[in-house]
């Protein structure tokens, strides 16, 4: 991805937001990542448009599912050097608790990271990080840069 | 119209906003349809679709395909409880994508589905799912507020 070989000639390699900013998919969600020494959280501010149970109402699985795969993948973007977006081999997602109407934050961490494949875990909260409302494990194929 | 059809012409918020459409509905099985557009794009130099929108689709066909069971009750809530996807290949842009998803098991409070995601030959697919749905989960209108 040329955004990622920008960053790098930069030094701006683990700039997560400058990368997010250039994912359409990303920015249509509203995404956003803070850092704090070298932690990253991602931020997905609540907006009306990812409701998928409008009764309760409660955000969308898939919306969870999205936000869970793209935290793993900013994670690894953060601790790898990678010349192209890492791609995802497969996601298993655990639904914990319906997500409410308000803004969500999400972690990863590498539990295994390999030459070719990474294994990554994330959990999503609201209110409380020990009351997650969904948890993903997921398989990540890399491209290594050569340098 | 299927009268499933004419009520599912109300999408949730969140598959509006990706362009969801239902195409088919009964017996068990659902097929969905999403329009190639810019800004479901997760890799803005290739264009590929993200994966999430893939998982975002995968996740609602699932859950409509239960619906289509003949043994689901009218008005039965549910919510996912887990799904696996597997990606087998990037979905190349601009097309559209379809899922097909068939509900095969529905028992007392769990429903199973398995769905395919792919761009118009379901012997190229672009993704797998297999989902578990707990059913009869609390649905008081207002209760997340």
């Amino acid at each position: 991805m040329k955004i990622l070989q920008k960053l790098k000639q930069e030094n701006r390699a683990d700039d997560m937001q400058a990368l997010i900013a250039q994912i359409p998919y990303a920015q249509f969600l509203g995404m956003e990542v803070e850092r704090k020494g070298n932690e990253l959280t991602t931020v997905l501010p609540f907006k009306d448009m990812l409701i998928g149970n409008p009764n309760l109402p409660a955000i969308h699985g898939g919306v969870l599912g999205a936000f869970l795969e793209l935290t793993s993948v900013i994670q690894l973007l953060f601790l790898t050097s990678c010349e192209s977006l890492p791609r995802t081999v497969d996601i298993s997602i655990d639904y914990l608790r319906s997500g409410k109407p308000q803004d969500m934050y999400g972690r990863a961490i590498v539990t295994r990271q390999g030459r070719r494949v990474a294994n990554v875990r994330a959990e999503i909260w609201q209110d409380e990080k020990a009351k997650p409302i969904a948890a993903s494990h997921g398989n990540y194929l890399l491209t290594p840069s050569d340098s | 119209m299927d009268p499933f059809l004419e009520k599912m012409t109300e999408l949730p918020p969140h598959a509006q906003a990706i362009g969801m459409e239902l195409l088919a509905a009964g017996a068990r099985r659902c097929k969905v349809r999403v329009p190639y557009a810019p800004h479901l794009v997760g890799d803005p130099d290739t264009g590929i679709l993200h994966g999430g929108v893939i998982t975002a689709t995968l996740d609602n066909a699932s859950g409509w395909a239960v619906r289509c069971h003949e043994d689901w009750a009218d008005g039965v809530s549910m919510a996912t409880l887990d799904i696996r996807i597997d990606y087998m290949k990037a979905a190349t842009p601009k097309l559209a994508l379809i899922v097909e998803a068939e509900c095969y098991q529905l028992g007392r409070s769990v429903a199973f589905v398995r769905a395919l995601a792919h761009q118009g030959d379901p012997d190229k697919p672009v993704a797998t799912s297999m989902g578990a749905f707990m059913l009869g989960t609390p649905n008081v209108q207002g209760r997340n507020l």
